[in-house]
């Protein structure tokens, strides 16, 4: 059974999953004019770590990208280009070929009923993936009423059962089940949560936190709800229009939002507390098509702060006072906004 | 001594609860279905025939006889009459449907198998797989079906083997078809994703995850076409291209009694009662199985 | 929109050609000698020869393919083998003739099958919906061209009410309206609409039924919209579709009409067929086969057009 256990190879120093420069464009068909054409900029090169034992959110509106890179991390869509490191090793290497690369990372969708085979049974659907690897039939079928069994499930009452039988929170738990069936070390969770009723919502959440524990898992937690994400994440990254606009610890994030995408995004949320009512005015306009993304920052056509530089130059992710890392030309010294700190000279 | 031994409490069966399986809620709503019964049953009789009608003849088919051409029904010995040659229609209508069964479902049968391969695998693997393979389908599917039949038929020459590949090839288009249609639905859900992210291979997925959600609306579509398929098969031997004389089946003794409907009608339109009966019963057969499969669990 | 219509012509042609080609392969497909119907057993291998060459059959196939292509689409189609006229001549004689009976039988079949198919749907499940489904049921399972010899019995050999096949005096090249010709379309063309009926039928009930559980039918209801109002707009909605599939069931009763002109005699192009392929007369089989094929195929894609003139939401 050892063969499924999977063995830490960098230390906690190195991060789990390490992408740089990811893209992924989707072309428009052409009509038989040669009109249209063109291409969805989904994701644009975005570059992130994420931390073993960490919950890392993944926030953003719709277009932003958010699923497309789930579906990418996952390797279900191939990135145009780009590059993953997991654990130090290249994926899709001879280190770690893809296959390898499957057992480590699994994923959790957004729709329960969608995501398991209305033919097979529950147990059937968590055993297939070990006898993917070879784990025999028997030993599968265990393994699966197991699992059942700490997501929460009796396996006597529902391990023979069909998806149809069962309620979305209970399928969700069969489905988090499966993710953890290769003892994976990475789960990505895509909008897990979100098309569950709040009481549900909660008790699943729980659920994620405790298996988090037990197993010392790893979540990359996609998720549109502000609220839900800052609940479950250690740090959190912002993605707008297929870029990644902020990173940064979670509780930092949340207080003190260093990118005008982020504090419009926070702000947004209908406070509870009268004392600290909504000051900025939230996001204006729908969010923007990714087919034809604005030059320059993609944010400034909505921003407030905008500024001729705004419009010209792409900013990088860049280090901020309080922790994070933004792509702001506010934050960058001498970048021409003149919101940004002053370029110390040097010594 | 007597060794009594003391029963674990905990080793006692452990009943998982199941539901009746997909299935059996199919079958248990078809025969609540009288119509769908009562349909299955005649072709249930029929095939019956099929199997043991040459054994059960109450007079040999093939013999002929002159004097006796062409009698009415209520005939002595012969209760259905006789036939151009003085052959029983009786028997003849009995041996028949073996043969015309047989024309009408191997058909079918080859261009499941053969439709859904190549519907499933276009199906499955999408882009420019998927485009090749479906337009050409689109090429025989741009053909009307009877002049296609006709057409391979006369190409390839009368006989039962011809008949047999010129009809499947007829049917194989629409069925690739549907399955093509099926497959891309339950490729892109998010269940074979999640099958693909657990690293099989496209074989195991399809193997395990698609073919048990496609093949049965595949089945269903095919056999509603087995009723279209006599018709025509029983329509190639009407003209001449399928069977050949002096073998009884019910389309070819269409167009040898032809000539007699002048003088015994009755008799003439006999075969093609079977064939009427036989096709209502597959239809109506056909549709109580859509009907049994199609009310989603 | 029309980026999509252009797309959707533009895509016929490459099927229009692949027909084509199965067309040619599957004609000459056939085993035997193309010219034995009209060699004498005791033809010289001159004669032979020259006929060979005269026929073109001793080139390359992709050749022969290519010129037959060429001239077909200048409107030859060759010279038939047997009757020695152009295949162009007999096959548009035929396909007039054809169309006559197929657009009879299509407009019988529309009219009768949007009748049955209405009532079905609009009393679903009340005995009219039963009676109705039944005789939709048994119009498609019933063998075309046995009905055509049960029609024939009742009203040619028993009542003689109507003659039993031909297309009248006058052979095939002499139509005129009057009733000494129409009384020989009677009986092929009821023969003909059955099964388009059937079909017809069944798509309205289905149609119907399902406009009429629309909830916005309840909606417009309540704003006291009368019957007559709901069955137009009931119309409406199922026009396109019932449209559609006339238009198709007209493309299958051309390509399919060989069985019925069969039992009736009728000098269209199923009879054309049938001849052509007993006498092994390749050009008229080719030719045939195609222009049935291309109507089919321009049908389709006329059918195609206006669905999604009418209803633009195809077109997404």
């Amino acid at each position: 059974m050892n063969t499924m256990v999977h063995s830490d190879l960098g230390g906690p120093a190195q991060p789990l999953l390490s992408v740089r420069g990811l893209v992924k464009h989707f072309p428009l068909k052409k009509d038989v004019l040669g009109r249209g054409g063109g291409v969805v900029r989904a994701v644009d090169g975005i570059d992130f770590d994420v931390f073993k034992g960490e919950t890392l959110g993944v926030v953003g509106e719709s277009g932003c990208g958010k699923s497309t890179t789930a579906r990418l991390l996952m390797q279900l869509i191939t990135p145009d280009r780009g590059e993953m490191v997991f654990d130090g090793q290249t994926v899709g290497s001879s280190a770690l070929p893809l296959k390898q690369f499957r057992r480590q990372t699994q994923m959790v969708f957004q729709d329960s009923y969608a995501s398991l085979n209305p033919r097979l049974t529950m147990e059937d659907s968590i055993a297939f993936a070990p006898q993917v690897h070879g784990v025999p039939h028997r030993e599968a079928v265990e393994r699966a009423r197991d699992l059942l069994a700490r997501v929460g499930l009796e396996p006597r009452r529902f391990a023979e059962r069909y998806p149809h039988e069962l309620s979305g929170g209970q399928r969700q738990r069969v489905n988090i089940a499966r993710a953890l069936a290769l003892q994976s070390r990475l789960i990505i969770l895509d909008e897990a949560v979100s098309a569950l009723d709040k009481s549900v919502e909660a008790q699943v959440l729980n659920l994620l936190l405790d298996l988090k524990e037990e197993f010392g898992l790893t979540y990359v937690f996609i998720s549109h709800d502000l609220n839900v994400v800052r609940y479950m994440s250690d740090r959190v990254m912002v993605m707008y229009l297929g870029q990644v606009a902020e990173i940064g610890d979670s509780e930092t994030l949340f207080e003190q939002p260093a990118h005008p995408y982020t504090r419009a995004l926070l702000s947004s949320i209908p406070s509870m507390d009268p004392d600290k009512r909504t000051e900025e005015p939230p996001l204006a306009g729908d969010p923007p098509n990714p087919i034809n993304p604005p030059p320059g920052c993609r944010f400034h056509t909505r921003c407030v702060h905008a500024q001729d530089v705004c419009s010209q130059r792409m900013p990088m992710l860049a280090p901020v006072a309080s922790g994070q890392v933004a792509a702001c030309w506010m934050q960058v010294a001498g970048s021409g906004h003149s919101d940004a700190p002053e370029l110390k000279e040097a010594a | 001594m007597n060794d009594i031994a003391i029963p674990k409490p905990d080793t006692a069966p452990v009943v998982f609860e199941r539901s009746p399986g997909y299935w059996q809620t199919v079958g248990r709503r078809f025969m609540r279905d009288k119509v769908a019964l009562g349909a299955a049953l005649v072709v249930l009789t029929l095939l019956f025939l099929a199997v043991f009608g040459p054994m059960i003849t109450p007079v040999d088919p093939y013999e002929s006889s002159m004097l006796k051409r062409l009698k009415p029904i209520g005939f002595e010995g012969h209760p259905l009459g006789t036939d151009e040659l003085g052959r029983d229609m009786l028997s003849r209508l009995m041996v028949g449907a073996r043969l015309s069964l047989f024309m009408g479902i191997t058909p079918v049968i080859c261009a499941f198998v053969l439709g859904s391969l190549i519907g499933i695998t276009a199906g499955y693997a999408g882009g420019v797989t998927n485009s090749v393979m479906m337009r050409t389908i689109d090429v025989f599917y741009a053909f009307p079906s009877v002049l296609l039949a006709i057409a391979l038929s006369g190409a390839l020459g009368a006989g039962i083997t011809n008949s047999l590949i010129s009809l499947t090839i007829v049917f194989i288009p629409p069925i690739a078809r549907v399955a093509e249609s099926v497959t891309t639905q339950i490729r892109n859900r998010d269940f074979v994703d999640a099958a693909r992210a657990s690293g099989a291979n496209a074989f195991t997925i399809v193997r395990v995850h698609v073919l048990g959600n496609v093949l049965g609306p595949i089945f269903v579509y095919a056999t509603s076409l087995i009723a279209v398929s006599m018709i025509l098969a029983s329509g190639l031997s009407f003209l001449g291209l399928g069977v050949k004389p002096p073998e009884p089946e019910w389309g070819l003794m269409l167009n040898t009694l032809r000539t007699a409907i002048y003088v015994q009608p009755w008799i003439a339109a006999l075969p093609g009662v079977m064939i009427f009966i036989t096709s209502i019963a597959f239809n109506l057969l056909a549709d109580g199985l859509r009907s049994a499969m199609e009310i989603k669990q | 929109m029309f980026g999509f219509l252009i797309r959707r012509v533009i895509y016929t042609l490459p099927i229009m050609l692949g027909v084509a080609l199965v067309c040619f392969a599957l004609v000459h497909l056939s085993p035997g000698d193309p010219l034995v119907s009209i060699l004498p057993a005791d033809a010289s291998a001159e004669l032979q020869q020259q006929l060979i060459e005269l026929y073109g059959f001793n080139r390359s196939y992709p050749e022969q393919f290519a010129s037959w292509i060429w001239r077909a689409v200048q409107g030859d189609l060759g010279t038939s083998i047997a009757s020695g006229r152009a295949v162009t001549e007999e096959v548009f004689r035929a396909v007039t003739n054809t169309l006559r009976l197929a657009v009879l039988a299509t407009l019988i079949g529309f009219v009768f099958g949007c009748l049955f198919g209405f009532v079905a749907g609009y009393f679903q499940g009340s005995w009219l919906d039963k009676a109705a489904s039944l005789t939709s049921v048994l119009g498609v399972s019933v063998p075309h061209y046995w009905l055509g010899m049960v029609l024939v019995i009742i009203f040619s050999s028993i009542l003689m009410w109507l003659p039993p096949g031909g297309a009248g005096p006058g052979g095939s090249g002499d139509w005129a309206w009057d009733w000494e010709h129409v009384k020989h379309m009677i009986l092929p063309a009821i023969t003909m609409s059955v099964i388009p009926m059937g079909i017809i039928a069944r798509t309205v009930r289905a149609l119907v039924a399902e406009i009429l559980a629309q909830e916005f039918i309840v909606g417009l209801r309540a704003k006291g919209l009368t019957d007559v109002g709901v069955f137009l707009h009931v119309v409406k909605n199922a026009a396109p579709t019932a449209l559609a599939v006339m238009g198709l069931q007209l493309g299958y009763l051309l390509g399919g009409s060989i069985l019925i002109e069969t039992v009736f005699s009728w000098p269209g192009t199923g009879f054309l067929l049938n001849s052509a392929i007993f006498q092994r007369d390749l050009p008229l089989l080719q030719g045939t086969i195609l222009v049935l094929a291309m109507f089919f195929v321009v049908l389709n894609l006329v059918v195609d057009v206006i669905q999604t003139l009418l209803d633009p939401r195809i077109a997404r």
